[in-house]
């Protein structure tokens, strides 16, 4: 079977690529979220902890 | 060895008293047969299409059976008494197992020649020798495999909707082999070359599961 | 997400509090090994678009075989190791070791789901179909990827959290010693129907060809490397925030004295 001409393959190649790198960066978009809830848990934390401490102390 | 015979003895003779899983999976693979002259629109079958509906039509009425096999053990404790009693733990598996093959030879019992009479012409008896060293050697890796499964899957939520995704995708190189070798068998004319290559992949994937689940099963036995 | 909650119980008894505050950690070395990625696929773009000759049967659309390929070893490679994984969890009970056959488990689906997409672009560009049996990898693939999948709904049916991680060891060994046999079984079979046409340059592949294919499946390899590092981390580090959030609010409310906290020091992966 011919091979495509360069204009059409071109499209076929950019889409493949294409996939690999969204799919790569929606990963990474969905670990920035997660890094974002455990920052703001370990913020409730320290206040959890501070507020102890002044029971406490 | 004696543990061995007395759970698979138990559950023969529950099957045959209570007769729940063979008939309904011989029902099912006779039904089958009838839908698919209706959906393929064919009154006589040779060569790969005979083999396909052959055995997927088995494979399906297998899965009915492996559901089942473990469900009295939960229901009624016997997983408890197992761990209880001073055996080994993989008597169970191979006890099962070796039910299930029962229950599937005596399935094909009765659907090969339902399936010979819908819709081969003439050979059968011929091929029958040999179809059934395929068969055989299909049951045990389907046995080996679909009582691992149902052990797995009984301690689930969703069991039965469990077993079958679960067993379908482990079951296609028996699938696969099986139907390639039924192919020249139920070919007209028959042939048998190509066979033992089938055969020796067969024996391949009961190796290899059988040693897995032989190797494993202790752990899904664990409290 | 719920799997998450699926992948590690969220209620334990006091008593193991003292077990579970010292944990492996799963971030050393990450900075250096994502550092190493990028090189490497950056690498391996400037060679596959600059360097490597155009294939003399299929043209410039053979080019996505320097990303499928290497995805689809890499995929299967990781769930052959995620049974690896599993039978150390079942020898040593370490549920670090779960973590890790899960989410090499969880790669292997994701790295998976690229396979297949880059495989149909692959198969529509060179065959005008969007899916093709004559490719005995990429149905291979499709079968273990089926297969895989359903890891999922067998973690999240399973309640008790011990038994969770044991089935779900039990289920990637099973799986793990089931990709070669696949693979052998459809190879065997398509042989016999179709000539491989989309894999043909595997054997006699010129040597720019070649150095490019090595290269991007280096860079891949260590993609998979550096994200399942950077997702253990983060389940990691949320598991460590839940239990000390417990810590915290039980000592508020209860009357009794804190479980002494180990000092044991954290054993890096």
């Amino acid at each position: 079977m011919p091979a495509l001409p360069l204009d059409e393959a071109g499209k076929y190649v950019a889409g493949a690529y294409g996939v690999f790198v969204t799919l790569l960066l929606v990963y990474v978009s969905i670990m920035g979220m997660k890094l974002q809830r455990i920052e703001r848990e370990i913020q409730e934390l320290i206040e959890l902890a501070q507020r102890r401490l002044k029971e406490h102390g | 060895m004696r543990a061995i015979a007395a759970i698979a003895r138990k559950d023969l003779l529950v099957e045959l008293r209570t007769k729940e899983s063979v008939p309904a999976m011989a029902l099912f693979a006779v039904t089958t047969f009838v839908i698919f002259h209706f959906g393929l629109d064919r009154d006589r079958l040779e060569g790969e299409l005979a083999a396909g509906v052959l055995w997927v039509t088995l494979l399906f009425a297998a899965i009915l059976g492996i559901n089942r096999l473990f469900v009295a053990e939960r229901e009624q404790g016997g997983f408890d008494g197992i761990l209880m009693a001073p055996i080994e733990r993989t008597s169970l598996l191979i006890a099962k197992a070796g039910a299930l093959i029962v229950y599937l030879v005596a399935l094909e019992l009765i659907a090969l020649p339902v399936f010979a009479l819908f819709f081969i012409d003439q050979g059968f008896w011929d091929a029958v020798p040999r179809l059934a060293a395929v068969i055989l050697l299909a049951d045990l890796g389907l046995a080996v495999v679909g009582a691992m499964l149902a052990s797995i899957a009984v301690h689930t939520r969703a069991r039965d909707l469990l077993l079958p995704i679960l067993l379908l995708p482990l079951t296609v190189p028996v699938v696969i082999a099986a139907a390639a070798a039924t192919k020249p068998l139920l070919s007209v004319p028959l042939e048998t070359s190509g066979v033992a290559k089938w055969v020796a992949v067969l024996a391949l994937y009961d190796l290899v599961f059988g040693l897995l689940a032989y190797a494993v099963f202790d752990f899904l036995m664990e409290d | 997400m719920i799997w998450c909650s699926a992948f590690w119980p969220t209620r334990y008894s006091t008593s193991s509090w003292r077990i579970d505050l010292e944990s492996t950690l799963f971030g050393r070395g990450l900075k250096p090994l994502a550092v190493a990625t990028t090189v490497l696929l950056a690498t391996t773009l400037a060679l596959v678009f600059f360097y490597a000759p155009n294939d003399a049967d299929q043209g410039f659309i053979q080019k996505i075989f320097y990303i499928h390929v290497p995805l689809a070893i890499v995929a299967l490679f990781g769930f052959v190791a995620a049974g690896v994984m599993g039978a150390m969890h079942l020898r040593t009970r370490d549920d670090s070791w779960d973590a890790r056959s899960y989410v090499a488990i969880h790669m292997g689906v994701i790295f998976g789901v690229a396979v297949l997409a880059t495989g149909a672009i692959w198969a529509k560009g060179s065959w005008g179909k969007w899916w093709v049996w004559d490719e005995p990898t990429l149905v291979s693939f499709l079968i273990v990827f089926l297969l895989y999948v359903t890891y999922y709904p067998l973690r999240y049916s399973i309640e008790d959290p011990q038994r969770r991680a044991r089935y779900a060891s039990v289920f990637a060994i099973t799986a793990g010693a089931f990709v070669p046999i696949n693979f052998i079984a459809v190879r065997l079979a398509e042989n016999l129907v179709h000539p491989r046409v989309l894999n043909q340059t595997a054997g006699d592949m010129p040597g720019e060809m070649r150095l490019t294919f090595l290269v991007a499946l280096a860079g891949i390899a260590l993609l998979y490397v550096t994200l399942m590092k950077l997702e253990l981390t983060s389940k990691n580090a949320r598991r460590q925030l839940r239990r000390l959030r417990m810590l915290l609010e039980d000592e508020r409310t209860g009357g009794a004295a804190p479980p002494p906290v180990a000092t044991v020091p954290a054993k890096p992966v």
